[in-house]
């Protein structure tokens, strides 16, 4: 049953159908905490919106400059060191929450960009360049470059981890 | 003999367009699930107090990495909250290395985005990426305490 409903509308129906069944079942119990996850929601939209309109940017340039052969020559199986280079690089410098990115990536995937690749670029989104002052403010800095640095080599190791139990070869 | 010249203007026109609608494409695909992931993320954000986080650390220097790692994993969301979460937990003792587990976890792991990532990127994918990703914050955690003699 849920398959077939799944296979009908689309699993991302589904998923955002579930979700306001929740709110239904959440605002018939407590309708004040409802109510009050309402002005955050409006903020993470407003938030996340310049962030779209990057992403679909981005997109949108891929789709017209990359033919699927690049984006495997550039991200897939032959790619090598210039992969992981793009991949880190493009973890540390994107910005906005991480789930933003899950469309381009897909998209990516879709076209040959292989799985240790997104793994170590979905991993080195936990490094963010403006936010570095604030980590030196709590932690001070021989905790942020420590932490930085182990943050890109195990964005190595996650990525190879990852290609060799999702089935591919790292 | 009349050689027919392909237009490039028209051909970009058409290389537009298509690109365009391929994006379209793609990002109505997308949007259901990014709602939904930012619907239970405001839910997590107004339903969790800050006050949270503190009072749930044992204190227990084996137990503290592991809570830490989890609530990260739980909450996720912008790394400037998990900064000034982990640093109101810096003040009240707990313990770097769970500190540390917390704030890799929070940026690395994200069980809310879990069903939106299987969805995008595929179900296998996004478990075993996430689960890798939990012990390696744990990893990295007790390695940065280690290197800085914070024991």
């Amino acid at each position: 049953m849920i398959r077939r409903i799944t296979e009908k509308v689309g699993a991302s129906w589904v998923f955002l159908s579930s979700v306001v069944v929740l709110y239904g079942i959440l605002a018939s119990v407590d309708l004040e905490l409802v109510g009050n996850t309402l002005p955050v929601f409006g903020k993470l939209i407003l938030r996340i919106f310049p962030i779209l309109i990057l992403i679909f940017g981005i997109m949108f340039l891929t789709n017209l400059l990359f033919e699927a052969k690049s984006i495997v020559k550039i991200l897939g199986r032959a790619s090598g060191i210039r992969g992981w280079i793009l991949a880190i690089s493009g973890g540390i410098i994107s910005s906005g929450p991480i789930y933003m990115w899950y469309p381009l990536l897909g998209d990516l995937k879709e076209r040959g960009m292989k799985d240790s690749l997104i793994a170590a670029f979905l991993y080195n989104r936990a490094i963010k360049i403006p936010l570095i002052p604030m980590m030196v403010h709590y932690f001070g800095w021989p905790f942020t470059i420590v932490l930085s640095m182990y943050m890109v080599l195990f964005s190595i190791i996650n990525g190879l981890v990852v290609e060799r139990l999702t089935g591919g070869k790292p | 003999m009349l050689t027919l010249k392909p237009n490039s203007n028209l051909m970009t026109l058409i290389s537009l367009k298509q690109a365009f609608l391929k994006t379209v494409q793609s990002f109505k695909r997308s949007l259901p699930i990014l709602l939904g992931i930012l619907m239970l993320l405001s839910l997590a954000a107004a339903t969790i107090p800050k006050s949270f986080y503190s009072a749930i650390f044992t204190g227990n220097r084996v137990v503290d990495p592991l809570i830490g790692a989890s609530m990260g994993s739980i909450a996720g969301g912008n790394p400037l909250t998990s900064y000034i979460i982990a640093g109101e937990l810096r003040m009240q003792g707990i313990s770097m290395l769970a500190i540390t587990a917390f704030i890799v976890a929070w940026v690395t792991v994200g069980l809310i985005q879990l069903p939106a990532e299987a969805l995008m990127l595929g179900k296998r994918f996004a478990l075993v990426r996430n689960g890798i990703s939990f012990v390696t914050a744990i990893m990295i955690a007790v390695l940065t305490v280690l290197i800085l003699g914070w024991t």
